[in-house]
């Protein structure tokens, strides 16, 4: 499956989140790019200053539009167009953060079939976003990393994690 | 699986504004369009794209607000700084060479990208040999490019910039500020054409030796990204100049055999 990840960054910086992760994991880590298309095994990262869409034909589309909940990249355009692009085979983590940004997204996953999981806020290092994501998608469920990562491992192939 | 009603109807509703107003979003980025059109239907507390499309063809007075939520105005002056910076250091030493230049600044919006230019131009000794071509599908954002004011607010923001991308002069020089906005001096634009123009259905209209076109195409679908790079190749001189913003590129399309890298990490390309 293709995993996609946005991390809130400062916008006038390069982000290095791809060449932290990528000798830390046995998957290939890269920016996403224009219009690239969505490859399985794969983990992508949102660049800083640009929301990541999904189109339905599977590509990637970045947009400048303006920041959502002050955030470019924001996890709510993401979650919006990848629900409406995957429906149910769609999962949706919210970690530790210090924004609701997720939130309304998460429960559009739900919405749409897919599956919603947030980290437990007693152990995220930020609870706000967490705490944020269940009160507006309170069927969500609740783990947290070590499960999270047990879970995610005992994954099969078929769905896509954003 | 079948269609979703909802894009059922989103796909007539881009039918119905390409055939009523001849503006074409059709083979855009649908992820994008559809965001802001459900911005537009809360705006105009529409329930449906059907309801829009009902008001969109019956009222033709909404149209022009229904524009702005199609087409991104979202920009600031010496966006990326290091593209700037790159440009005058890089690409004006080449432009230098030639007695007069064309640069054509697509998908303009509400100018400010034109106003960074025109400085930059000015600072390199490059403006009086110049003629830029300022141009946009949205006809209000191009007043706005034309009128060269700016609020107030976002002047801290635009001098940062400036600074960063190597300016030689402060960006103070370059308006006079007044109610709450900076109103740009407009000997920066006395030799810029603004036009109406449209990557997806207009043609070629002059030599270009460099095209900035940043943060337009990410709103294109791949097989409209290759008509802009059409146009694009047409319209430059051999060895003219292609900047495009700082995600976007040439790699995913037919015509990247047409350019070479000049700059790759700031994506100026150098046509063939």
């Amino acid at each position: 499956m293709p995993v996609i990840v946005v991390v809130h960054l400062p916008r006038d910086k390069e982000s290095v989140l791809s060449e932290i992760f990528s000798p830390k994991c046995k998957l290939p880590v890269v920016e996403v790019q224009d219009k690239e298309p969505i490859m399985n095994g794969t983990i992508y990262i949102a660049p800083p200053d640009y929301h990541v869409l999904i189109e339905k034909n599977r590509f990637f589309s970045l947009s400048s539009e303006e920041p959502v909940i002050f955030s470019r990249p924001s996890i709510d355009v993401l979650f919006e167009t990848a629900a409406d692009a995957y429906g149910s085979a769609l999962m949706g983590i919210v970690l530790s953060g210090a924004s609701p940004d997720g939130a309304a997204g998460l429960k559009e996953i739900a919405d749409a079939g897919g599956l919603a999981i947030v980290q437990d806020p007693a152990t995220a290092a930020a609870s706000v976003m967490p705490e944020a994501a269940l009160l507006s998608c309170p069927t969500a469920q609740i783990m947290d990393l070590r499960r999270l990562s047990d879970y995610l491992k005992s994954f099969s192939e078929t769905r896509v994690c954003a | 699986m079948p269609d979703k009603t909802e894009d059922i109807e989103l796909t007539l509703l881009l039918e119905a504004i390409y055939r009523k107003y001849h503006y074409d979003f059709r083979d855009y980025a649908m992820a994008s369009i559809k965001r802001r059109l459900k911005q537009a239907c809360a705006y105009f507390e529409c329930e449906t794209y059907s309801q829009l499309q009902d008001l969109i063809l019956h009222d033709e007075s909404v149209f022009p607000r229904m524009l702005s939520y199609l087409t991104v105005q979202v920009s600031e002056m010496f966006r990326d700084p290091s593209y700037f910076l790159a440009l005058r250091e890089k690409v004006l030493p080449h432009l230098h060479t030639y007695p007069s230049l064309k640069v054509w600044i697509a998908g303009c919006s509400t100018g400010e990208e034109l106003y960074s230019l025109a400085i930059l131009f000015r600072e390199e000794g490059l403006e009086d040999r110049t003629m830029f071509y300022a141009t946009d599908i949205n006809t209000e954002a191009l007043k706005k490019a034309e009128a060269g004011v700016f609020a107030m607010d976002r002047i801290p923001l635009f001098t940062e910039n400036h600074r960063k991308s190597g300016g030689k002069t402060s960006l103070s020089d370059y308006y006079t500020a007044a109610y709450g906005a900076a109103v740009f001096d407009k000997t920066l634009r006395q030799k810029t054409v603004f036009s109406d123009h449209s990557l997806v259905s207009d043609a070629v209209f002059a030599e270009m030796h460099f095209i900035s076109c940043r943060n337009v195409l990410i709103y294109f679908s791949r097989e409209l990204q290759n008509r802009a790079f059409h146009l694009f190749t047409e319209s430059l001189a051999h060895r003219g100049f292609l900047g495009l913003g700082s995600k976007e590129n040439i790699n995913f399309s037919k015509y990247r055999d047409a350019f070479q890298d000049f700059s790759r990490v700031d994506r100026i390309y150098q046509k063939v």
